[in-house]
């Protein structure tokens, strides 16, 4: 796609997202809203792209809408239940063209609906893609791992929920946001991670740009909350490290050899920015500052060569002590490797192996494996090593971890 | 919209409670729904112990003694609140004293379409 087409594509989705919040803000009618636009919709995502995008998108849609609604209406002789929103949208059609003006944004309201605690966890992060950026059911579904029917059946339930169940468009009080905020995050984090493990691209969408996207909406629509720009912060920085984990042939790179002038300056510098805003007054708090901490961290050490990893140990255990988490504990002995050795991260990481969460988790095996090895123990690391490749599934990682087995068996 | 909310008690966890305090707090709750509009105060069950169950199958009737479900958590009363949206509905529930002896079930009540 060239430039100009995905921006129209892009303008196009912003628009949707805005038009489809607002309707259903008012109605907490997803489905509602999102069937009277769509026809607008899918007109808008073929003629911008050539065309270019209008002078004035949201009232270009709305137009559209309109118009189709209409025509169906008199198609169908009858009143049926896009009425609300044909009345709705024009209303807002003839007060957005009387006032010149832009529609009233609230996606915000619409992402904190779709994150609401009363919705499933898993849920979340596709109820937002779909409605904030108008991705289809299938898209979803591809990079979800999900049959596309199965995915569409759940999106339908769960904007049927959010109406049936009265669930509010609003942006929470004070008093509560911190933690419904967290679960808009971890549903915009999830579908980066989605995104992140999708190498060569595929058939899948890039859920990693969607979510990057809609962390940049997140922190201008909400730019005082300091956690929305540290998970912004966390996303761009591995991002920007995105060019350098695999080599031309696809073999996977650990971090310590990246060919750091792969990396993307602008994204580091923009994610250096993010966090420093975030955490200038207080420090690091919430889970996402620390995490892009810890990033910035590895990255002055890359780059500059600063010892960071004392930083990096207390930030995990800073950490750990906000989310007591067997992962974060993972991480934190293999920072710890670094300071103390491989025999201090084995130590630190015996209370795991009774955790049944770490009998299939790869990166516990792997990691396991990398110490054993460290500290002169080839039998021990290639019994891990054989664990961890049963776990994984990326051809380039099995590759790679293969090829550190044989070399234990060989040492 | 209007929800009715269903109390479900562990009884044993409730038996254990500091019994004066508990009727007080209720009194409060009961008080402060008495005021609010929409809202009403609902009924308190006698425990599953006195519950009997009946089915009927090719119409014969089977009468069971005891709860519908032998759960932990036994439906213990019921009352309803009208309220803007969900998140109204949940402040009542944890308002409610029994949501520390059990769990309270939120179901919106049917309402006929184009209201």
């Amino acid at each position: 796609m060239t430039g100009a087409a995905k921006a129209a594509e892009r303008a196009a989705r912003e628009s949707y997202g805005r038009l489809v919040a607002f309707l259903a803000a008012r109605t907490r009618d997803i489905s509602g809203a999102e069937d009277a636009l769509a026809d607008a919709f899918a007109a808008a995502l073929g003629s911008w792209p050539r065309q270019g995008v209008p002078a004035n998108p949201d009232a270009w849609l709305l137009t559209v809408a309109r118009r189709r609604q209409t025509d169906a209406a008199r198609r169908r002789q009858t009143r049926l239940a896009g009425e609300s929103h044909v009345q709705l949208i024009n209303d807002e059609l003839d007060a957005a063209i009387a006032e010149q003006g832009d529609i009233p944004d609230r996606r915000l309201a619409l992402m904190f609906a779709c994150a609401h605690p009363a919705i499933e966890r898993g849920m979340r992060a596709p109820l937002i893609l779909q409605t904030v950026l108008g991705l289809t059911a299938a898209d979803i579904a591809a990079a979800f791992l999900i049959p596309p029917a199965t995915m569409g059946q759940r999106l339908v339930r769960a904007k049927s929920r959010i109406l049936q169940a009265g669930i509010p468009f609003r942006v929470p009080d004070r008093d509560e946001l911190p933690e419904r905020l967290d679960a808009v995050l971890d549903a915009v984090y999830a579908a980066y991670s989605k995104g992140w493990s999708e190498v060569d691209g595929g058939a899948t969408p890039p859920l990693a740009d969607e979510a990057i996207w809609l962390g940049r909406l997140i922190v201008s629509l909400l730019p005082e909350a300091a956690e929305a720009k540290g998970m912004l912060a966390l996303m761009l920085y591995t991002e920007a490290r995105r060019p350098a984990r695999r080599t031309a042939e696809g073999a996977y790179v650990p971090l310590e050899v990246h060919d750091t002038s792969l990396w993307d300056d602008s994204l580091i510098e923009a994610a250096e920015t993010l966090l420093h805003e975030a955490t200038a007054a207080n420090g690091p708090s919430g889970r996402y500052q620390l995490e892009a901490a810890i990033q910035s961290a590895h990255i002055a050490r890359r780059l500059h060569g600063a010892a960071t990893w004392p930083a990096i140990v207390a930030l995990y255990d800073h950490l750990l002590q906000l989310t007591a988490s067997p992962v974060v504990a993972l991480n934190r002995a293999v920072a710890l490797a670094e300071l103390e050795g491989p025999t201090a991260a084995l130590a630190a990481i015996i209370p795991l192996a009774d955790d049944k969460r770490m009998q299939d988790y790869q990166p516990y095996w792997a990691a396991r494996a990398h110490l054993l090895e460290r500290a002169g123990q080839p039998a021990e690391a290639h019994g891990a090593f054989t664990i961890a490749l049963g776990l994984t599934t990326d051809p380039a990682l099995r590759r790679y971890l293969e090829g550190k087995r044989t070399a234990c068996s060989a040492g | 919209m209007r929800y009715m909310m269903l109390i479900h008690h562990d009884e044993a966890a409730l038996a254990k409670a500091p019994q004066q305090e508990l009727w007080a707090e209720y009194a409060a709750f009961n008080e402060a729904l008495t005021k609010a509009e929409g809202s009403t105060t609902g009924e308190r069950l006698q425990p599953s112990s006195a519950a009997t169950t009946v089915r009927q199958l090719d119409g014969k009737a089977d009468v069971l003694d005891g709860p519908y479900a032998d759960t932990k958590e036994q439906f213990a009363g019921y009352f309803f609140v009208t309220a803007d949206d969900l998140d109204g509905a949940i402040a009542w529930a944890r308002r409610c004293p029994s949501s520390k002896y059990g769990s309270i079930e939120i179901r919106p009540v049917f309402e006929a379409q184009g209201k």
